[in-house]
């Protein structure tokens, strides 16, 4: 583990956390990009940029978020006392507000009109769309077209809110393929765009700006849990896709020592298999302006990644996750779409909560492990978001797994006979 | 070191007055075969520099043409290896044509730093331009290319102001590519007269050969540009060739035929001027 007294003071001027991130981009972009720094270090320490953005979150995004004891996934687990962090019952949704907010009130002071974002699940996208409504600003999201058709809620939401979504058919049409076609936007609009990056990726400052703006979640979290048990909780779990929830929950704990963390990636259909799980089951690469752990071949070449949720369906992670796991802070698992989808239905019927499918990823994770912990010991799941949006593709799942398990009915009679 | 191919070639086209013809080309598209052809008859038709496109799975400063060659090429197994291999094989008959790498980080980072400038340097190849690489990061491959003997050729672009230009030109040799807009390969190009004023700007910083690309489709385009310009580069005009024919035979041809168009334009463009 390193020796710094503190692990929250990344990145370093050149925006690496050890050996990850920087500000791998186009020369177009590189003034842009260093002007968006100087104007965040300004703002972030503005009386009014903080007022403002203090008084939003309170009245438009509905802040803070309940830290809610879940009596009874504890009860079934018989193990681990399991908190949930609601960033569900944000407007909108999901977290992916708290970091749309804080960008949007930079664009304002940037002085610029437009704003693009790419989207997976479409959460990020609904946020964008938001913000720029509130704020009177011309919005375009880039979708992959994959995306498009198994997130349409969230689609429509998005063209209510007068954004213009973007289908993108390169590619596997996912994730990374809007983050392309976004970033080939940004360089032909350089002048008049501002790109609100939905997770802690990108080149620098995003990372670390996105984190700053989500970290309020961790923030928020160790008030309340102070308030509630007297103490620090024990272990800190989120799932992980780009690593915006997590990172805002983790990041105020980082110098708590008895605090152990978990971010859950997904593990598709396996990670044997096909899957979207980059630290567990990728290497050391640049994407997408900055260096972390990627799904690729030997080549070099990005490899689509695969998870039933949209959310986590990138080939990457964000470059802090990555350092964090270096240097053994935070430890990753994965968890398969069979898993997730399990978890999902669980905490419907004895929670009353539809989660995200992302989310049901650090669920599952916590029905894992809660039950071969003691009952004193205190998880905290940042549930992220809430699963309306994935209503399409959790029913297709049930017909299909139904379907599987009448074929495999009729195979044990034909057995039998 | 000794004067390099790239030095040379400006040096001689200094001496003809005229600018250079630089031709962009997906390595690997749209085979390995008809690639390497054209590679080969690139200098006979005109081209005075080529640049071979590194193919990449992502690549995000370049616009539908050239994102689809890259993507048509790794389908039919083109990787790094067999770009080097191609240049080794181009070097066996030709020993002047500058070659120069372009394309984005990853496939270098992950074939490793010193193994790949190590085997770019001994296949031939003679400058680089890697769009994802700023002079903040110059540590990461530049400085190494430099010593490998390797130019490394930045991009400037519109946004590349007074404040900038130092730092981006520090490093750079070989040439320097000024982005003639904003935007990614491909897209239109503004007017010749504002992208006049923009190299006397940057004529200002520099007395490296400066080329102009991004949008330069046809002969009378370059010629206007070689009119002032150091070089002219085509790309995306080239690799369309390619996707517009029946068959990649025709492909190649298309190619090499336009190259000709081309080159006479750059060619006459200062002879022209002076009749004018």
């Amino acid at each position: 583990m390193s020796t710094a007294t503190t692990l929250r003071q990344g990145p370093d001027t050149n925006g690496f956390f050890g050996h990850f991130g920087g500000r791998f981009v186009a020369e177009t972009l590189m003034p842009l990009i260093l002007e968006l720094q100087k104007e965040y270090a300004t703002a972030r320490n503005s009386k009014d940029f903080i007022d403002e953005m203090d008084a939003l979150r309170r009245d438009f995004v509905g802040r803070k978020s309940p830290l809610y004891l879940a009596e009874r996934l504890t009860e079934q687990l018989g193990g681990a006392k399991v908190y949930l962090k609601r960033e569900d019952l944000l407007h909108t949704g999901a977290h992916k507000i708290n970091n749309c907010l804080g960008q949007i009130l930079l664009a304002k002071r940037m002085g610029k009109i437009r704003i693009i974002a790419e989207t997976g699940a479409g959460m990020h996208g609904v946020a964008t769309a938001t913000v720029a409504a509130r704020f009177g600003m011309e919005c375009m999201v880039y979708m992959g077209s994959v995306d498009i058709h198994r997130q349409q809620p969230n689609v429509q939401r998005m063209r209510l809110l007068g954004a213009k979504v973007i289908p993108v058919t390169s590619g596997a049409g996912t994730l990374k393929d809007a983050m392309n076609e976004a970033l080939r936007d940004w360089v032909t609009n350089v002048a008049d765009t501002f790109y609100i990056i939905g997770t802690v990726a990108g080149p620098h400052p995003y990372p670390a700006m996105v984190r700053d703006f989500q970290s309020i979640i961790g923030e928020e979290t160790r008030e309340q849990i102070l308030e509630r048990e007297g103490r620090l909780p024990d272990t800190l779990v989120a799932c992980v896709g780009g690593g915006s929830n997590a990172m805002g929950l983790f990041h105020p704990f980082l110098d708590d020592e008895s605090v152990a963390m978990v971010g859950v990636e997904a593990a598709g259909e396996g990670l044997d298999k096909r899957h979207a799980a980059s630290l567990k089951g990728g290497t050391p690469g640049v994407l997408h302006g900055n260096r972390t752990f990627l799904l690729q071949s030997a080549d070099g070449q990005i490899q689509d990644a695969h998870s039933i949720s949209a959310g986590l369906d990138y080939p990457g992670i964000g470059p802090e996750h990555a350092w964090l796991n270096d240097i053994g802070r935070v430890s990753y698992a994965a968890i398969t779409d069979d898993e997730a989808l399990e978890a999902f239905h669980t905490l419907c019927r004895i929670e009353g909560i539809i989660p995200a499918l992302e989310t049901a990823h650090a669920i599952a994770y916590v029905m894992k492990v809660a039950p071969t912990l003691p009952q004193d010991h205190l998880i905290v799941i940042n549930l992220s978001g809430r699963g309306d949006k994935d209503m399409s593709t959790v029913l297709a799942a049930m017909d299909a797994s139904a379907e599987n398990a009448e074929k495999d009915a009729g195979k044990d009679v034909k057995g039998e006979a | 070191m000794s004067a390099s191919r790239i030095d040379r070639c400006f040096e001689a086209l200094r001496q003809q007055d005229r600018a250079a013809l630089v031709t962009f080309v997906t390595a690997g598209y749209p085979d390995y075969q008809h690639s390497a052809e054209i590679l080969k008859g690139l200098p006979e038709a005109g081209a005075d520099i080529i640049e071979l496109g590194m193919p990449f799975t992502d690549p995000m400063a370049d616009g539908a043409p050239i994102q689809l060659a890259s993507q048509r090429a790794l389908a039919g197994g083109h990787n790094t290896i067999k770009t080097l291999q191609m240049v080794r094989e181009f070097r066996e008959h030709n020993q002047d044509t500058p070659i120069v790498l372009m394309g984005y980080y990853n496939p270098i980072y992950c074939y490793g730093v010193e193994r790949f400038l190590h085997d770019a340097a001994a296949s031939g190849v003679d400058g680089m331009i890697v769009v994802d690489l700023p002079p903040e990061h110059d540590n990461e491959l530049c400085v190494p290319a430099r010593e490998a003997g390797i130019h490394f050729i930045r991009l400037a672009t519109p946004t590349t102001d007074a404040a900038r230009l130092p730092g981006v030109l520090v490093n750079t040799s070989g040439f320097l590519y000024y982005v003639s807009s904003t935007g990614v390969t491909g897209s239109a190009a503004p007017t010749a007269e504002k992208v006049e004023k923009e190299l006397a700007r940057i004529r200002e910083h520099t007395n490296l050969p400066v080329a102009v690309g991004f949008g330069i489709r046809t002969a009378p385009q370059a010629e206007r540009i070689a009119r002032f310009a150091d070089a002219v580069v085509v790309g995306s005009a080239l690799v369309e060739c390619i996707a517009n024919a029946d068959t990649e035979a025709q492909g190649r041809d298309d190619v090499l035929s336009l190259t000709r168009e081309l080159s006479a334009a750059v060619r006459d463009a200062r002879t022209t001027l002076n009749v004018s």
